[in-house]
């Protein structure tokens, strides 16, 4: 006999929302007159996303937190909704900073048509034609849909299922650059082929932990490990197989030569909203997946974790020294920060201040950074679109006080300095792994933290004391959805780092993640 | 009620940043304000005690004992002289830095709470950084780059010994950063001397000390005189002040075991620093380093850890500011005029400029520890301290009064004796010139006769630290 599962619609709505709207973007495309298109696919992500976020606010808010529904497959509890809310904020930004045709003479950041190739006649009639992808707004609903899936997945299957439905958009938008079109369809090759394996990787590791466990639950494979299971090499096999895979969606070393191509190549509003909405989503599963899953095999892939830690921090930091362009340079910070968060992740889920409060902290900080700055190096152009090279950049204090500055503010928060988000997430993150005994990874860490502060500090010396080149790059002024998302970002970066208590006491309110 | 005083000067950099018309007499102004502010909680202030971050038992606390007193009277009376100093070649950006830098500063001096000073620590170092890249000499920007890296590193350090605390601090019930608290805490043999290391590792890179010490000379050379006395003066007494407070307030055991070596440090900084100073050309490479010598001579009365030592560090700190700031100056002064800091290059000024080169003597032989002048009777006490810690160390430290006899009167001598040789008329110092010096002079003459309201504002400060040290032994 078969039943049903019964399944939550009360806290599953705003995913489903999201979904649904990406849906209709899709019909959106189909039907609605090429003029229209833009306004509608705007409106329509902008509405679902909000209406998602109020959604998630009152699911957050309300009594049924901490349960799970599907026979399992989704768990609902306070990390995994926070995390939800946090992508859905972050994607609030990023479909503001995709609308933006201010900047490139009134069209957006990506190509005409897609299907044409570069340097054709096909081309250049695309953009004599004006024409422009909307698809991107549904890509991207589809996305973000994938990745509140994946917050919450609470079986192998759902996982493996979110993972893809959030990947494969990725790798498209990755693709869309309207400039520089060769350098954007390489890195979209290559984070699609490298991404191909990585999900073959995690899916065959996925197979092997259920050869072991015998269920696909989460709950049940954190209960079959406690009591010891039958065969403990496919489950060790299995753990580390299903790291690779989320390794690399977060850009671990050595997992991580993805990242700068990707960066530099996807049109910067992807850039933007990619780098911090999928490692939040990342993050919340991969917390997911070692804590309940693995929670008793801690000994085994902690130190593991923490050898990743300590490359991935030191290589990060030390390649960002050395990279003369932005992008570039805040890929491989960004592979320097997973470092830290995978530092993090090495503490223990406590009652009080823990691991999953630190994570999910630094996610927050760093998410509001790295939105904001990469906004900002979309301002900054020359006469053949963006300027990457961080030598055309001096000067831009002098020239551009206010944006050099709000830059400034997102690139100390990334440095943790005291008074930004950064610092708290930064503080967090330490004070977790240092609670659990890993000084060693705790003192490579603040090792790192010194590298990395010297690559952010010379940006700003490069803006702030050096005088200007000729052909020094120029802000252009973006329209009113930019600049509210630059000045949200340096606005919430600056109060989390002053005020970080109200955040604070709902992460510890939210409680650990549950099976 | 003290967190006005905080306050009062950030606001201040506020207001300066977007004021369109006078901003200096703006900035003047609220430094004038944060010094009747420091001189009414002087007398009048109760202590703040508010719950700020509540999961990491961080508090809004703040309190102002007889050593944050001396060190908040140096820094509320020295901004608004480095501001007249300031007023012809700085923009009003300086103006608002500096006034930010102050605010943070104070906030170093009254911070009850660990995690507070360590904000308060690493915040001070932004504007640190905009006022010496954005106003100095040619090379600034890879000055201002030096320094930066050097302070966030060593703020980074201290980071590691901040999170110890909370790590231990949670372990005995619920996490608290309240120095009080902290000070109560039990804490493990091996983590103490691990969180020794680090703020150790911190506040040397700020006094600064040798082997950390390679920032000093090439930021005093390249900011401007009046970032230099911030810096110097007021900044890198920071790090001394951490050294009583923390380092000796928080893990005693920790500090007497490792007193040997930071001694061996202190006494290489005070020769090594009087040393180089005696080699230099650069007459604001030459205090810099000076300062050097001095930090050691503090650090020593610290670890020394005897009533004099720690009293004679409490009291260096007061006049080596004093002192060292009318160093600072008069040298910009006579800089301003002679467009070079190349000793070689000045002679025979005494003849055009004597009012100049009569302070100059003055400030310098204050710093060379001249009886009747301030710095003498702190030179003393810590000399006492570190006979009674070791007869050698004491031998080695007394050098530092000969050899800043040295760098003093031979800079002194190629500066202002000789025949003059002057390509153009040079001016004596003006009547704001003499403003700014003139108190300076005063509270060095003053306090050199009359030491007593210094050192009975930091003798009830020294007495329980001692007491901690010697039930520690």
């Amino acid at each position: 006999m078969f039943e049903s599962p019964g399944i939550s619609y009360a806290t599953l709505w705003p995913v489903l929302l999201v979904l649904a709207v990406a849906c209709a973007g899709v019909v959106v495309e189909a039907f609605a007159p090429r003029a229209a298109r833009f306004n509608t696919q705007v409106s329509l992500a902008l509405a679902g996303l909000v209406a998602a976020l109020a959604g998630t606010v009152a699911v957050g808010a309300g009594s049924s937190l901490g349960i799970s529904t599907g026979e399992g497959a989704l768990v609902v509890d306070g990390p995994g909704v926070f995390s939800q809310g946090l992508v859905l904020l972050v994607s609030l930004g990023g479909v503001a900073l995709f609308a933006e045709r201010r900047l490139d003479n009134g069209v957006s950041a990506f190509a005409g048509q897609a299907a044409a190739l570069p340097g054709t006649p096909a081309e250049r009639a695309a953009s004599q034609r004006g024409l422009e992808h909307t698809e991107v707004y549904p890509l991207m609903m589809f996305a973000v849909g994938g990745m509140m899936l994946f917050c919450i997945s609470g079986d192998l299957l759902m996982l493996f299922v979110a993972l893809e439905v959030l990947s494969l958009p990725l790798y498209l938008l990755t693709g869309l650059a309207r400039r520089r079109r060769l350098l954007s369809q390489e890195a979209a090759l290559k984070y699609f082929l490298l991404g191909a394996f990585s999900s073959g990787i995690f899916l065959y590791g996925l197979a092997l932990v259920y050869g072991f466990a015998g269920s696909m639950s989460l709950a049940d494979i954190g209960d079959v490990a406690a009591e010891g299971g039958s065969s403990p090499l496919l489950l060790l096999l299995g753990i580390g197989l299903m790291a690779v895979g989320l390794l690399f969606k977060t850009g671990a070393v050595p997992f991580h030569s993805w990242t700068p191509d990707v960066y530099q190549g996807a049109p910067t509003p992807v850039t933007a909203w990619m780098s911090a909405a999928t490692k939040i989503a990342a993050f919340a599963a991969m917390l997911r997946l070692f804590y309940v899953a693995f929670g008793a095999e801690g000994d085994i892939w902690r130190p593991a974790i923490g050898v990743i830690a300590v490359l991935t921090m030191l290589l990060g930091a030390s390649f960002a020294v050395v990279q003369t362009d932005v992008k570039r340079m805040l890929g491989y910070s960004a592979v320097a920060h997973t470092g830290f968060l995978l530092t993090g992740l090495l503490g223990v889920q406590t009652d009080a201040f823990g691991s999953t409060q630190a994570v999910l902290f630094y996610l927050t900080a760093y998410g509001f950074a790295t939105l904001g700055a990469f906004a900002i190096v979309s301002l900054v152009r020359g006469p053949n679109g963006e300027v990457g090279s961080l030598d055309r950049w001096a000067g831009l204090g002098r020239t551009n006080p206010w944006v050099a500055a709000t830059f400034a503010v997102f690139l100390l928060s990334m440095a943790g300095l005291p008074l930004t988000a950064g610092f708290i997430g930064k503080w967090g993150v330490f004070a977790a792994a240092l609670g659990a005994g890993q000084w060693p990874v705790v003192v490579v860490a603040i090792g790192s933290s010194i590298i990395a502060v010297f690559f952010y500090v010379r940006v700003m010396m490069l803006m702030f004391f050096t005088d200007p080149r000729e052909d020094a790059a120029a802000v252009v002024t973006p329209s009113y959805a930019t600049i509210v998302v630059i000045a949200l970002s340096a606005v919430a970066t600056v109060l989390l780092g002053v005020i970080p208590g109200p955040v604070l006491s709902l992460l510890v309110d939210a409680g650990g993640f549950i099976g | 009620m003290l967190t006005i005083l905080v306050l009062v000067p950030f606001a201040g950099a506020l207001i300066t940043a977007v004021m369109p018309a006078r901003p200096k007499l703006w900035a003047f102004g609220f430094a004038i304000a944060t010094l009747i502010a420091g001189i009414v909680t002087m007398f009048t202030a109760p202590d703040t005690d508010l719950v700020w971050m509540e999961p990491l038992g961080v508090h809004w606390a703040l309190e102002m004992d007889g050593f944050g007193k001396l060190m908040v009277m140096l820094t509320v009376v020295l901004v608004p002289l480095v501001m007249v100093a300031a007023v012809k070649d700085h923009d009003k950006r300086w103006y608002a830095w500096a006034l930010a830098l102050e605010a943070f500063a104070l906030l170093t001096f009254l911070a009850a709470d660990l995690f507070v000073f360590y904000i308060a620590f690493e915040a001070t170092l932004i504007p640190a950084y905009f006022m010496i890249g954005q106003h100095g000499g040619p090379n600034r920007a890879r000055a201002a780059l030096k320094f930066l890296m050097f302070q966030l590193g060593g703020g980074l350090v201290l980071l590691g010994a901040l999170i110890g605390f909370f790590v231990v601090s949670s372990e005995a019930g619920s996490p608290s950063y309240l120095i009080s608290d902290l000070a109560q805490l039990d804490i493990g043999t091996t983590a103490q001397r691990w969180i020794f290391v680090a703020m150790f590792i911190a506040f040397a890179v700020k006094a600064p000390l040798f082997p950390v010490h390679t920032w000093l000379a090439d930021t005093t050379e390249q900011a401007t005189t009046p970032t230099s006395v911030l810096l110097v003066c007021v900044l890198d007494k920071i790090g001394t002040f951490g050294m009583i407070r923390l380092c000796l307030g928080l893990v005693p055991e920790a500090s007497a075991w490792a007193t040997p070596v930071v001694v061996v440090l202190a006494l290489i900084s005070i020769v090594y620093g009087a040393v180089l100073a005696i080699g230099q050309d650069d007459l604001l490479r030459l205090i810099g380093l000076t300062s050097l010598s001095h930090f050691g001579l503090i650090t020593l009365g610290i670890f020394a850890a005897t009533r004099e030592g720690l009293v004679g560090a409490m009291l260096y700190m007061v006049n080596h500011g004093v002192a060292t700031a009318a160093m600072f100056l008069i040298a910009g002064f006579l800089i301003a005029r002679k467009g070079t800091a190349s000793i070689s290059s000045m002679r025979g000024m005494e003849k055009a400029t004597p009012v100049l080169a009569g302070t100059f003597l003055i400030a310098g032989l204050a710093t060379a520890g001249l009886p009747g002048l301030s710095q003498f009777v702190s030179e003393i006490l810590v000399l006492i301290s570190a006979f009674d810690y070791h007869w050698l160390v004491g031998v080695i430290a007394v050098s530092a009064i000969v050899l800043a006899a040295i760098y003093v009167l031979w800079a002194y001598q190629r500066i202002f004796t000789g025949p003059a040789q002057l390509s153009r008329p040079v001016s004596d110092l003006d009547r704001r010139e003499v403003g700014v010096v003139a108190p300076l002079l005063v509270a060095l003459l003053f306090f050199g006769f009359v030491p007593g309201p210094l050192i009975s504002a930091a003798s009830p400060v020294v007495e329980p630290l001692v007491n901690v040290i010697q039930a520690g032994e």
